[in-house]
Order: structure tokens, then C-alpha cells, then sequence
């Protein structure tokens, strides 16, 4: 057996990978050779890091070098000057957006250092595929000592003790559930995992499934034990074939050392999972409509109760949570509810990981402790707002979520600050906007995705959601009217209260929370039909300033002749025929036309 | 794996395998520059690399660097213990190795005579 004496890891998350990763690994693997390396340095194939946006990434340990942006006509040169010579190749490095200065090492980057990453820590740090790596970092320890030391009472009294909240949306308190499913009395309880992420944006499931899988059957696992079920299901979007790909290995290797399977640890417990691949409608996630998608039936939800603790799939016990909430288990379990207790606040425990987008410099996953400020998250992590342009927005909780201002950006980030305020967690996807972004266009994006992913089982939802929309578009087009903010409140009041299940009760929110934040530009599209940002194309209107030198154009351009002025002087545009086309901003040199 | 046992013994042999990726351990650095490669860096890192192999040192990290302005006295390889001074041995021949390893890196006694240097660690 050789020394190896370094290590490259080649991202093999679905960005990375889309962004050429696996010509990267096939490079690295024909130069290491011609450079006589390969019995000395070793190649990897890691998960997702959260930083998909600078991929593909290599980072080389021991020095824990971090390349960005890398492409094949880049790795030879890694080979030559760092693997054979132990020169970095500073052209690769990653570069501060605001300082600009280049950071060699993966912990020292600003995206990372402010992150607490517990649920992510093997993500990009370990290869998904080998079993090995994960027991090597302590994997499987949580569920050897759940099943040969703990009673499933204890286990679910540290889980409840921990204070950990589900993931998934709701943030239900993940012990009490489990409790509710052990005490229900049956021959068969079922266990079942929430892989749909329906929330577009998100995709911090989807990086834990597929960075490390092995996290997640652990968790489940250990709920199997706690309330007394030996089947599982994982329910994960077709769309997700890398990550199903890694679940089925990870099984695999799993039932093969008997850490899945029967009679686990020698302890009488047995444990079985199965992957279901969901078709990707939005309301498949709700858990009856998605137990009910198991179950071959359309997905559709029902009403509760009865909970899916008392009767859920196949009319079993059921306990269903989200990837995120399974994989916090196992750390709880090896370290104790106390120790996980240390982070986040008197209500919310633990972290939670945030799918950062938008106007952001750093877009990402971003693991943080709950409590965080958001400021903290969209400026240290998230290196602040691109292009030097202002902090408008930020949009938290996907279509369920609300917008929330500048005003509020020293909120602590949990669970109940952010429904006091308006928004919700939901799954953790954060949108940041800039002072270009007309939060009644933000309104209606959000509004078209739930109208339209609405399954129409019920009247408020189906019905009430389109009235919604086309009061929002026709404020957008400038044919707003007198009593239109009040007709949505009411019609958002009363979705909220009727709808049959979260999405229709959620729908209305991020129309609520821009009505409460930003209700002057409502006013301004209403009365004066005017968007103060500029976006709403119907609106805009194109002003000539006194920077005109009079060049004429402008007036050439326009196709209906709207402009007029002497040459050598100012040129004015006439509003009645204008069709706001833009042609005209366009075309002057002097950057003398403005759009609002 | 039937027990807590023989997951922990499996652990214990396969967390040699990653840790690497942790910043723990001995080092070993050797310069690599144009200097250190024409007198020979190459076949003395593969001579290092060889007897950590032989005594199974799976928790010592090997290093390059490039140049460091003492070419005259290349091969150039430089041992940290961890929380003792950095030691510098220069015109490090393949032969020498056996003996480095031995004496510093698994017993911590410095071997003097091919000593160029020596840096505390701040
Ligand atoms: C319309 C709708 C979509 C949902 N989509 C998801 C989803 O994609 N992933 C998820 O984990 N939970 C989703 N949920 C929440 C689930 O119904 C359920 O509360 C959750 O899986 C419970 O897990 P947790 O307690 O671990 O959060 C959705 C709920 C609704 C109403
Ligand atoms: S609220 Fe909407 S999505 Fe939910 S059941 Fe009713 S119609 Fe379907
Ligand atoms: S193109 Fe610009 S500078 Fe020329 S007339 Fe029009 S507004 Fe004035
Ligand atoms: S896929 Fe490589 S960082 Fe996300």
C-alpha cells in the first residue's frame, strides 16, 4: 500500500456536475497518471458545497485549497504546479466580491465562515457512494447506540428534549410527533421521508440527499426504532435522478453490512426503505396528498384528523418528516439533546439551512444557527447586494413566505419572529431584491405559482386565488382601481381561513406581507399609475432629461413618432401617443431618457 | 456488523482513509521548486512517501512548497510535530529518509547534522 499524501475532491453535485465536473474528475484521473501521481494523491467524488454558482469546484487537501470556476483545460496545470510542485494556482482561487482579495482556503471564505454547518457538515466533504467514508466521520453511530442502548421512550424524549422543529415548513415539534405515532397502538407503522421540495429555488434536500445520503436513512431509521416501524418510504421528485441515484447506492451498501435490513445491531430491530419517485406537483409535498401519491392515488390532499400519526399510509401509523428534520437526528442521538440545545434560540433549536438567490453576491446553501440575524445571512454570508445597487427585499419561505424591508433585516431569523413579522421559513429559500424589483410584480410571480399549482379540490383556493391574481395583473397594467387593496385583503382573509390545506392557507401571504410592507407602491400602480421601480411595462413611462443634446434619435427611432424637438435642443415626448416601446432609450447616445 | 463493537473497530480502520481532510498530525513539506526538483525532490518525496507506507504512518501529512531561496542547500524538507518548532533539514538525500522519519517524526529527536534551520511556530 502506497502513502497517499493528498486529496482531490471534485465536486459531483448536480451543479457542478451541469457546469462539467465529471470532465474535470476524467482529466485529474489521466494527468495524476502521466505525472506518475496516482498511487499518491487520491480522487473524490463529493456532494453538493452550497456554492454551486462558482463550480465546478476542486479543493485539495491537506491544504484544503479551494478552485473555483474550474475547467478541463485548467487541470493539468493543477496536476503539474500543485499536485507534482506544491505551487497553488492562484488564478483559480476564489475572490471576495467585496474586497476582491483572493482566499486560498475553503474555511477561510467569507460564504463559509459565518456558516455553523451541522446538517452539512460530510456535504463536499465526504464521497456519497462509499458507506465507508460516512462511518469513517461517525456515521451509524446514532443508530447503534438508539438501538443497543436506548429504550424507543428515550429516544424520543431526547429527540423531543433537543426542541428540534420540522424542517419542512410547518415547524412542528418533531419529538411530540414522533410521540403521537408511538402511542398509536398497530401490527405495521410506516416511516416516511418528505424528498419532494416543491419550492422553486430550494434545493437544500436535494444537496443533502445527494452529498450525504447515508445521514438521512440513519435518521429515519432511528424514528423507525423510536415508534415502532419496520418500513420506510422516501418520496423524492423525479426530477431528482442524481439524488435517487445516491439514495439507491446508499441503501444498498446499507442493507449489505446489515445496518439496514434485519435484526439490526444484533438487536431485534428491523428496518426497510424504499425510494418512490414523485411526479412534481407542488401539492404532492403536502403529506396526505403525498401519502396518497404512495398509495398510487391522485395526489390530492385530505382533510386532518386524522393525522397521519393515527392513520396515515394504507390507513397505518404513519410519521412523515422532511430530509432536512431526519438528518438533524443522528446528531442528537451521539451528542446529546443538551449539546444541541447550545444552538439557536428558546424556540428554535439548531440550525437551518437557507437556499440563498437573487441580487446577492454569494448565492448558495447557507447552514446558519437559528437566530441569525437576516442581515447577517444577506451581507457576511451572502456578501451583500450585487452591482453596489440598494437593499429593497428579501422573500423568505417560497410561496408560502412573505417580503420582508430593509426595517426589518435585524430580526432574528426563527420560526416564530418570522411568522410575527409576516413571513414564514417555510423551506428555507431566500430571495434577496434590489431596489429595481416592483414588489406587486414579486406579488403576482408568487400568486401565479400557487394559482396555478392549486389541485382545485376546494372552492376558496381554486377560485379565489385566480380572483386574487387578476385584481394583481390588472393593477400591474395600469387598470387598478378605487377599493382594489381591500378587495384583496378580504379575499386573502378568506382563503386563508377556508382553504382545505397549506397551500391554499399559505397562498395569500406574500400578497399580505407586501400589502403591509410596501403598500405605497400598490397605491402608486393604483392612483397615480405609476411603478415607482420601473418594471411593470404597462406603466413606465419614458421621460427625456436635460442631459438631451438634441441629436434627434430618439425621434427617429420611435415608431409612432412621439417625440419632437428642434435639433441641437431638447427633445420632449408626447405620454398620449407614447406605446412605451423603450426604442427611444435605447438609441440615445447621452443616456439622456429614463424609464419609471 | 452486528454490534456497537464492530462498528467502532471498522471506524478506527477506515478514519485513517479521510483524514487528510483534517488539519491534524505531523507534517512533512518539501520544497519542490525548479531548484529542489533538478536536485532531486521527486525521488526524495518518493522515498518518504514509500516509508511512511512500510511503518504504516497514516497520520502523517506530506507537503510540497515551492522555492524558498536556500537552493544551494536543496532537497529542502521541512518536519512539524504538532506544538513543537518546524525543523528544516536541507540536502535531504533518498538515503536520509529512513533515518528522518525513524528519529524526528516517530520519535521526535532531531536529527542535527542535516539541521538548516529551525522556526518556532507562532
Ligand atoms: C402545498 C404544500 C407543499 C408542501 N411541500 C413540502 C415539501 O416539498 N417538502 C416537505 O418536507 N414538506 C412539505 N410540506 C409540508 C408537509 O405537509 C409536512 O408538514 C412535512 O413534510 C412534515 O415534515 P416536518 O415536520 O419534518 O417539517 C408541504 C405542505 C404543503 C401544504
Ligand atoms: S387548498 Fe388548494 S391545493 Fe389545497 S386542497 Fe384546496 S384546492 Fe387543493
Ligand atoms: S436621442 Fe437622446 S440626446 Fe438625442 S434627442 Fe433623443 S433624448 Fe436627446
Ligand atoms: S454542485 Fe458543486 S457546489 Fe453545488
Amino acid at each position: 500500500m502506497q502513502h497517499i499524501r493528498a486529496h482531490v475532491l471534485v465536486c459531483g453535485g448536480t451543479g457542478c456536475k451541469s457546469a462539467g465536473s465529471k470532465e474535470i474528475q476524467l482529466g485529474f484521473a489521466k494527468y495524476l497518471e502521466e505525472y506518475g501521481l496516482q498511487n499518491e494523491v487520491m480522487l473524490v467524488e463529493t456532494g453538493c458545497h452550497g456554492f454551486c454558482e462558482h463550480g465546478p469546484l476542486v479543493i485539495v487537501y491537506p491544504e484544503g485549497t479551494f478552485y473555483c470556476h474550474v475547467k478541463p483545460e485548467d487541470v493539468k496545470e493543477i496536476v503539474e504546479s500543485h499536485l507534482y510542485k506544491g505551487r497553488i494556482v492562484e488564478r483559480l482561487l476564489y475572490r471576495e466580491p467585496l474586497s476582491h482579495e483572493q482566499v486560498p482556503n475553503y474555511s477561510e471564505i467569507g460564504f463559509y465562515k459565518k456558516q455553523q454547518r451541522l446538517v452539512l457538515a460530510n456535504c463536499g466533504a465526504i464521497n456519497p457512494e462509499m458507506i465507508e467514508e460516512y462511518i469513517a466521520v461517525g456515521g451509524y453511530e446514532a443508530l447503534a447506540k438508539a438501538v443497543t442502548t436506548m429504550t424507543p421512550e428515550e429516544v424520543v424524549d431526547e429527540v423531543k428534549k433537543s426542541g428540534l422543529r420540522g424542517r419542512g415548513g410547518g415547524g412542528f415539534p418533531t419529538g411530540m410527533k414522533w410521540q403521537f405515532a408511538k402511542n398509536s397502538v398497530s401490527d405495521k407503522k410506516y416511516v416516511i421521508c418528505n424528498a419532494d421540495e416543491g419550492d422553486p429555488g430550494a434545493f437544500m434536500d436535494r444537496s443533502v440527499l445527494e452529498g450525504d445520503p447515508h445521514r438521512v436513512l440513519e435518521g429515519m431509521a432511528i424514528c423507525g426504532y423510536a415508534i415502532g416501524a419496520d418500513e420506510g418510504y422516501i418520496y423524492v421528485r423525479a426530477e431528482y435522478p442524481l439524488a435517487i441515484k445516491r439514495l439507491r447506492t446508499a441503501i444498498e451498501q446499507a442493507e449489505k453490512m446489515g445496518l439496514l435490513g434485519e435484526n439490526i445491531f444484533g438487536s431485534g430491530f428491523n428496518f426497510t426503505l424504499h425510494i418512490k419517485e414523485g411526479a412534481g406537483a407542488f401539492v404532492c409535498g403536502e403529506e396526505t396528498a403525498l401519502m396518497a401519491s404512495i398509495e398510487g392515488k391522485r395526489g390530492m390532499p385530505r382533510p386532518r384528523p386524522p393525522f397521519p400519526a393515527v392513520s396515515g399510509l394504507w390507513g397505518k401509523p404513519t410519521n412523515i418528516n422532511n430530509v432536512e428534520t431526519f438528518a438533524n437526528v443522528a446528531q442528537i442521538i451521539v451528542n446529546g439533546a443538551d449539546w444541541y440545545c447550545q444552538y439557536g434560540t428558546e424556540r428554535s433549536k439548531g440550525t437551518k439551512v437557507f437556499a440563498l438567490t437573487g441580487k446577492i453576491n454569494n448565492t448558495g446553501l447557507a447552514e446558519v444557527p437559528m437566530g441569525i440575524t437576516m442581515r447577517e445571512i444577506i451581507y457576511d454570508i451572502g456578501g451583500g447586494i450585487t452591482n453596489g445597487k440598494k437593499f429593497k427585499a428579501v422573500q423568505i419561505g417560497g410561496p408560502s413566505g412573505g417580503c420582508l424591508p430593509e426595517s426589518m433585516l435585524d430580526l432574528p431569523v426563527d420560526y416564530d419572529s418570522l411568522i410575527a413579522a409576516g413571513a414564514m421559513m417555510g423551506s428555507g429559500g431566500l430571495v434577496v431584491m434590489d431596489e429595481d424589483t416592483c414588489m406587486v410584480d414579486v406579488a403576482k410571480f408568487f400568486l401565479n405559482f400557487t394559482q396555478s399549482e392549486s389541485c382545485g379540490k376546494c372552492t376558496p383556493c381554486r377560485e379565489g386565488t385566480k380572483r386574487m391574481l387578476e385584481i394583481l395583473t390588472r393593477i400591474t397594467e395600469g387598470q387598478g382601481r378605487e377599493g382594489d387593496i381591500e378587495l384583496l385583503e378580504n379575499l386573502a382573509k378568506n382563503i386563508k381561513e377556508t382553504a382545505l390545506c397549506g397551500l391554499g392557507q399559505t397562498a395569500p401571504n406574500p400578497v399580505l406581507s407586501t400589502l403591509k410592507y410596501f403598500r405605497d407602491e400598490y397605491e402608486a400602480h393604483i392612483k397615480e399609475k405609476r411603478c415607482p421601480a420601473g418594471v411593470c411595462e404597462k406603466l413606465a413611462s419614458y421621460t427625456i432629461t436635460d442631459a438631451c443634446r438634441g441629436c434627434g434619435l430618439c425621434a427617429r427611432n420611435c415608431p409612432v413618432q412621439a417625440i419632437s424637438g428642434k435639433i441641437k435642443e431638447k427633445h420632449v415626448i408626447n405620454q398620449d401617443i407614447c406605446i412605451k416601446c423603450g426604442a427611444c432609450m435605447a438609441a440615445c447616445p447621452f443616456k439622456a431618457i429614463t424609464k419609471g | 456488523m452486528k454490534s456497537l463493537e464492530d462498528l467502532h473497530k471498522l471506524r478506527e480502520k477506515l478514519k485513517a482513509d479521510i483524514k487528510l481532510r483534517k488539519d491534524e498530525g505531523t507534517k512533512i513539506i518539501v520544497g519542490m521548486g525548479t531548484c529542489g526538483i533538478a536536485a532531486g525532490a521527486r525521488e526524495v518525496m518518493s522515498a518518504i512517501l514509500d516509508e511512511l507506507a512500510v511503518r504504516k504512518l497514516l497520520n502523517v501529512q506530506v507537503q510540497q512548497t515551492g522555492c524558498i531561496g536556500m537552493c544551494e542547500k536543496e532537497v529542502l524538507v521541512d518536519v512539524i510535530r504538532p506544538g513543537e518548532p518546524r525543523i528544516t533539514y536541507g540536502k535531504v538525500k533518498p538515503e536520509d529518509v529512513k533515518k528522518i522519519i525513524a528519529e524526528h517524526v516517530v520519535n521526535g529527536r532531531i536529527v542535527e547534522e542535516l539541521v538548516v534551520g529551525k522556526l518556532e511556530q507562532e
